[in-house]
């Protein structure tokens, strides 16, 4: 039996956590070439920031969570600085060495991967060691809607209005400012960008603590209505990364598209048979989905236009 | 070489170490001197004497880490060979180590056991050639490989871990959902009275059998003509299509062998621990085989089994909260700092040492980091 209430809230349900999950790695993968396989945890510290300093520091909610994205923004430059450019690393080689020792991890796929992998088991484990297995919840504010035996938080629907509304942002910031201009000319041309003046090397640096500072964001919206543990980013990384490759290359409209079509299949499948099986759904559509369309929704859509003005 | 021509016996003799010579060494494995395979032999024997010394309890303990090195060896194959990122080697592994647990517990007998072995790895292969057909054929390339194997990880472990109900039973064997399955016979080879089976001590020279003859077959693999081209979809894709191969058969073969391997490690695994459970199917499990082949080196055969032997020794004896801490360090380190791996540097540390006598092999030799 399906509800149509009922399968609309789940749709936004489930929009919004695609989309959240996915926007701060489609920006770092659209943007520099590197997928960023510890996005999850960068969730994870935005999550437990925020949790921490609403819980143990007391700040009200709001606050918390704007601590929550500074807090993975500035963990996210880190980052960036001693792994995926090596800057620092190679400063301090450079200093005793005479020599660089780390290659930057800029369009190097794979690469990329496997270090950030590494990163986020050292991550987990890191926080499992110093804040144990589990951290006390925030409860979800702004209580249900419920209607003839279905119930649903207020809460996490107001979240796919949040999800468009970041899409909005992002699409401003990477088309109507300076620092959107310098992006794009680098994912154009790394070299011309360069010649013509762009410190690509900031572009980046800021690039990944935007993705990081979205991470952490997602984190905070979710704090209260996910259990706090260790792993929950894993729980993220697999929606967002399904989302960014369902939705192709283009930032904001891929993961619009991808986040539409894979929340209304998850929200469909659980509907009908179960949540098990909308995961499975969720999962074996994109694995289709690549086999058919391999640069994505928006690929295709490329695609088609240049097809079209070549017709004409 | 000298007495090539004096002795009646030499030539022959000589004859067939030049052709098993030929056969194992080539450009595409490291260590080929005599000193090479003098250590080789000095470790086999100590891995051969190992039970002897340590006891019964750690041989069957250290025989764990010799299957995970099937594992290794078949991602070093797919990924430091072919130049297929797999992060769904554990898929093949998983879907062999079930098939085993499903036929051997419905006909546990030791013929029905010697079965179960060869379905296991014949599921792993065929997992891996639908897989890599609908890939492959497919056109999905580079990193959208890797992300659909490390989708299909998730999505059996997403499927494994909801059969819990009493229709996810075969025959005997019920599949358990998140508790896996439990008592899955010893593994046993051949029929009847000549049957076979084997446990700690034993098990553990099969796996040691298994494992060098595998190394040995893999090496001659990858330095056969069939491996030239392995390497060479490696390094250039549509320079190897334009020389006329079928890169996507070559792909499919590549990833189909590694699948048997894989199984291989998968049924020895379900047949050490008497058990599996959709934990192989883990992201972090997933996560391990790259993790030791990019320590090792994933462009050698060696590097692999020497890393996933030792990671998996450090890891077990470490234990508890700090391994993974330490495993994953360990793999930042490697991938920023030595790309290639630490058999190739210190393969390449000691000839720089040696220094005096590269010979031409050695010197157009070309492992490392790209």
């Amino acid at each position: 039996m399906v509800n149509g209430l009922n399968l609309l809230f789940q749709f936004l349900d489930s929009f919004a956590f695609i989309v959240l999950a996915a926007v701060g790695l489609a920006i770092i993968f659209g943007i520099m070439g590197v997928i960023n396989l510890a996005h999850g945890e960068f969730i994870m510290v935005g999550a437990y920031a925020t949790t921490l300093a609403n819980i143990r520091a007391g700040l009200p909610l709001p606050v918390a969570m704007l601590v929550g994205v500074v807090v993975a923004a500035a963990f996210g430059l880190v980052v960036e600085r001693v792994i995926i450019s090596g800057s620092v690393p190679n400063a301090l080689s450079q200093r005793f060495l005479g020599r660089v020792v780390i290659e930057p991890l800029y369009d190097r796929l794979a690469d990329s991967m496997v270090a950030t992998w590494g990163l986020s088991l050292v991550m987990v484990q890191g926080i499992r060691i110093t804040l144990g297995n589990s951290l006390d919840q925030i409860g979800t504010p702004l209580g249900k809607i419920a209607y003839s035996g279905f119930s649903y938080s207020t809460y996490r629907v107001l979240l796919a209005g949040v999800a468009v509304c970041l899409l909005a942002l992002t699409y401003y910031v990477f088309t109507r400012t300076e620092y959107g201009m310098r992006a794009r000319a680098t994912i154009q041309s790394e070299e011309t960008a360069r010649a013509l003046g762009v410190d690509t090397e900031r572009t980046y640096m800021t690039t990944f603590a935007i993705g990081s500072g979205l991470a952490g964001l997602t984190g905070a919206l979710y704090a209260p209505t996910i259990t706090m543990v260790p792993t929950l980013g894993g729980s993220f990384l697999v929606e967002a990364f399904v989302a960014v490759v369902v939705g192709g290359s283009s930032v904001v409209l891929g993961t619009l598209l991808a986040g539409g079509l894979l929340g209304s299949i998850n929200a469909l499948f659980s509907n009908l048979v179960g949540t098990f099986f909308g995961r499975i759904a969720l999962l074996v559509t994109a694995i289709v989905m690549l086999r058919f369309l391999p640069n994505g929704i928006t690929g295709y859509l490329e695609h088609l236009r240049t097809k079209r003005q070549e017709g004409a | 070489m000298s007495t090539e021509r004096v002795g009646g016996s030499g030539p022959s003799a000589e004859g067939h170490r030049t052709r098993l010579q030929r056969w194992l060494e080539g450009p595409n494995t490291v260590g080929r001197s005599r000193e090479f395979w003098a250590g080789f032999a000095v470790v086999l024997a100590a891995l051969l004497a190992y039970p002897f010394v340590a006891g019964s309890y750690q041989a069957s303990r250290f025989s764990l880490f010799l299957v995970y090195a099937f594992l290794g060896l078949s991602l070093s194959v797919v990924w430091g060979y072919a130049g297929i990122l797999s992060f769904g080697q554990v898929v093949f592994f998983g879907v062999a180590g079930y098939t085993f647990a499903v036929v051997s517990i419905n006909v546990a007998t030791p013929l029905g056991i010697t079965v179960a072995f060869l379905a296991g790895i014949a599921g792993g292969a065929l997992m891996a050639a639908v897989l890599g057909y609908f890939m492959f054929y497919g056109g999905v390339r580079n990193v959208y490989v890797t992300i659909i194997t490390l989708v299909s990880t998730l999505v059996l472990h997403t499927f494994m871990a909801q059969t819990a109900g009493d229709e996810w039973t075969i025959g005997e064997a019920a599949l358990g959902g998140f508790n896996g399955m439990p008592t899955i016979p010893n593994l046993a080879l051949g029929v009847g009275p000549a049957a076979v089976t084997f446990d700690s001590v034993s098990f553990y020279y099969l796996v040691l059998a298994l494992l060098v003859v595998t190394y040995l077959g893999l090496r001659a693999l990858v330095n056969s003509d069939y491996g030239r081209v392995m390497v060479a979809v490696r390094e250039d894709e549509d320079r190897t299509e334009m020389f006329g191969y079928d890169v996507r058969r070559v792909k499919l073969s590549v990833f189909t062998i590694g699948g048997a391997l894989a199984g291989l490690s998968g049924v020895l695994y379900a047949s050490w621990g008497n058990y599996v459970s959709p934990q192989v199917f883990e992201l972090a499990f997933a996560s391990l085989p790259v993790i030791w082949v990019s320590v090792g080196g994933r462009k050698t055969l060696l590097g692999a089994v020497v890393a996933t032997v030792g990671i998996e020794f450090v890891r077990n004896s470490l234990g508890g909260e700090w391994a993974f801490v330490a495993v994953g360090t360990l793999l930042l380190v490697f991938i920023l700092g030595l790309p290639g791996g630490l058999v190739p540097w210190i393969h390449d540390a000691y000839v720089d040492y040696r220094g005096d006598t590269p010979t031409q092999n050695l010197s157009d030799r070309s492992v490392g980091g790209d």
